[in-house]
C-alpha cells in the first residue's frame, strides 16, 4: 500500500509518508514528530496510534521497539468537558 | 561534536534558534546551538502561543510591534515548507472595572504613539467582537487587531531549518556542564558530549538561564516558576480573537486548528523548575472560563501540561552582554512573553555581537539596568 494512503494518526490526519519524510529530515523521537505534524495530540492522545508510531521509529532507524521512547503521556486520558470539571469543583 | 566554535548558544528554544539564524543572515561563521533535549522542548513548546503588541511598557510595545512585523512576513523570509499558522483577528482585553479600563486607556494612548493600532472599545462593542462573552463581567476593553497567534512548533522550526541552510550545527540531547572562562573572558564550553573552545557564549536557556549564569560566574537577577495551561478538543471556528482578562486571570485563544488553548498565572505558585499540572489549576480555570465565556464550558478538555515563565525584576527581557565577562550574552526573563518577542530578540543580539549599531536602544534591555538604582518601569500587563 502506498504510504500516503495509510493513516497513523486518525485524530490529526498524519500519513506514514508524513512520518517517512519527517524520519528522512532528521526528526528521530516521537516528541518531535508530535510537534511538527501533531501526530498522537488529538482528542484520543495517541491511544489509538502511540504503538503504530513507536513502531515506525523503530523500524525506520533499525532499533528495538523497546529502545524507542513513548511520547510523554499527560492528563487527560479521556476528553471531558470545562462545565462538568466546574460543577464538580463547585459541590466541593 | 566539534572542538571550536565562533559563537555557541546554549538553548533550543525559539530565541536561541533566532539568534543563531540572525548571526549567520549576518554574516557570522562557525555557529552551533546546543539543546539538552529537542528543539521547543522546552518553554517555547509549552507556552500559549499569542502574539500581541498591547503592552504597558515602551519597550515591550517596540519589541512587540517589530516582531509582529517579521512574523507577517515570516513564512516567506525564512522560506518554510511548512506552516507557521500566523492568524492575526486580534487581542480583545478585558477590562473589569474603572480601575483598570484607566490603566488600559493610558497603556492604549502609549501603543498609539509608537504605531500599535489599538483602540478603547465600549462593552458592546466587546460583544459584538466575541458575543458568548459574559456582559456581566465585561467594562469596556481594548483591541489590537494586528495581534494573534503562531504555531510555536512550527514557527521555531522554520528559523531551525533556516539557521540550518546558512550552516548553523545543532547539538539536540547535548547539555551543558560548566562553561569555562579565564580571567574576564569566556574560553570555552563543556557538555557531556565533549569539550567545545569559543570566545563567545550566548545563554538562551529560558528557564535555566539563571543557571547557566552561574556556570560562567555571572548573577543574573531572574528567576523560573510554573505556569499551567491547557487545550480542548478541536472544534469548528467560533472565536477570533485571543479573549485575555487580566483580573480574572485568564488567556484564552481558539488556534487556526480548531482548539483553545487558555491558561492562567498563579501568583502563590514558588520559584521552582517544576513543570506540572494539577487539578487545582483545573479547577480554578474550568470556573474562570465559565464564568467569563459560558459557551466555552461545553468543550473538552483534552490534556494540560506546564511550563516555565523566566522572570526578571521588571518582567522585560533582559538582552545583551556584561562588563564583568567577555564574551558571555544572554537572552532572558522574558517573564512568560519569549515567544512572541523572538525575532527582536534574535535581530537585536546578533547586531550587539557583531558590534553592529543595533535597530533600537538596547540601554533598557541590559542586565545593568537593574543596578543600584529603581526601576523606570515595570509591566504590570501580564497574566
Amino acid at each position: 500500500m502506498d504510504p500516503k494512503n495509510i493513516i497513523i494518526c486518525r485524530c490529526s490526519d498524519v500519513t506514514l509518508e508524513d512520518l517517512l519524510t519527517l524520519f528522512k529530515e532528521g526528526y528521530t523521537t516521537f516528541e518531535e514528530l508530535k510537534r511538527i505534524k501533531r501526530v498522537g495530540m488529538g482528542p484520543c492522545q495517541a491511544n489509538t496510534c502511540g504503538k503504530m508510531v513507536q513502531w515506525e521509529i523503530a523500524k525506520y532507524f533499525n532499533r528495538p521497539l523497546e529502545v524507542v521512547q513513548f511520547h510523554n503521556m499527560r492528563p487527560f486520558t479521556m476528553g471531558v468537558k470545562l462545565k462538568s470539571i466546574k460543577e464538580q469543583a463547585d459541590e466541593e | 561534536m566539534k572542538s571550536k566554535a565562533d559563537y555557541v548558544i546554549i538553548g533550543g528554544g525559539i530565541s536561541g534558534c533566532s539568534i543563531a539564524y540572525n548571526l549567520a543572515l549576518q554574516g557570522a561563521e562557525n555557529i552551533i546551538v546546543i539543546e539538552k533535549s529537542y528543539i521547543t522542548s522546552g518553554a517555547t513548546g509549552r507556552c500559549g502561543a499569542g502574539v500581541r503588541q498591547q503592552w504597558g511598557t515602551k519597550m515591550n510595545c517596540l519589541l512587540a510591534k517589530k516582531s509582529v512585523e517579521f512574523f507577517e512576513k515570516a513564512q516567506e523570509i525564512l522560506d518554510y515548507d511548512g506552516d507557521i499558522e500566523f492568524k492575526q483577528e486580534g487581542y480583545l482585553i478585558i477590562a473589569s472595572d474603572d480601575q483598570e479600563a484607566q490603566q488600559f486607556k493610558k497603556n492604549v494612548a502609549l501603543q498609539n504613539s509608537l504605531g500599535i493600532p489599538s483602540k478603547v472599545l465600549t462593552k458592546e462593542e466587546a460583544l459584538e467582537i466575541v458575543p458568548y462573552l459574559n456582559p456581566e463581567q465585561v467594562h469596556s476593553a481594548t483591541f489590537c487587531h494586528t495581534d494573534g497567534h503562531l504555531n510555536p512548533f512550527t514557527m521555531t522550526d522554520a528559523y531551525y531549518k533556516a539557521a540550518k541552510r546558512l550552516g548553523v550545527e545543532f547539538y539536540l540531547y547535548t547539555e551543558v556542564l560548566d562553561i569555562l572562562t579565564d580571567g574576564h573572558k569566556v574560553t570555552g564550553v563543556l557538555t557531556d558530549k565533549g569539550e567545545v573552545k569559543t570566545a563567545n557564549v550566548i545563554n538562551a536557556a529560558g528557564g535555566w538561564a539563571k543557571e547557566i549564569g552561574e556556570l560562567a560566574g555571572v548573577e543574573i537577577p531572574v528567576y523560573s516558576r510554573n505556569h499551567e495551561i491547557l487545550v480542548t478538543e478541536p472544534v469548528e471556528k467560533m472565536q477570533g480573537p485571543m479573549v485575555i482578562s487580566f483580573s480574572h486571570n485568564i488567556y484564552c485563544q481558539q488556534t487556526p486548528h480548531g482548539a483553545f488553548i487558555m491558561g492562567r498565572g498563579d501568583k502563590d505558585e514558588p520559584k521552582s523548575h517544576t513543570m506540572r499540572s494539577t487539578w487545582q489549576f483545573l479547577d480554578k480555570m474550568s470556573k474562570t472560563v465559565c464564568t467569563l465565556l459560558p459557551k466555552i464550558g461545553e468543550l473538552r478538555v483534552i490534556r494540560q501540561w506546564g511550563g516555565l515563565y523566566n522572570m526578571s525584576p521588571d518582567h522585560q527581557p533582559i538582552i545583551g552582554g556584561t562588563k564583568d565577562l567577555r564574551g558571555f550574552y544572554m537572552a532572558c526573563g522574558f517573564s512568560g512573553h519569549g515567544f512572541m518577542l523572538a525575532p527582536m530578540t534574535g535581530l537585536l543580539l546578533s547586531e550587539l555581537i557583531l558590534g553592529k549599531t543595533p535597530s533600537m536602544p538596547m540601554e533598557n534591555l541590559s542586565l545593568e539596568r537593574f543596578e543600584g538604582k529603581d526601576m523606570e518601569e515595570v509591566e504590570t500587563s501580564v497574566v
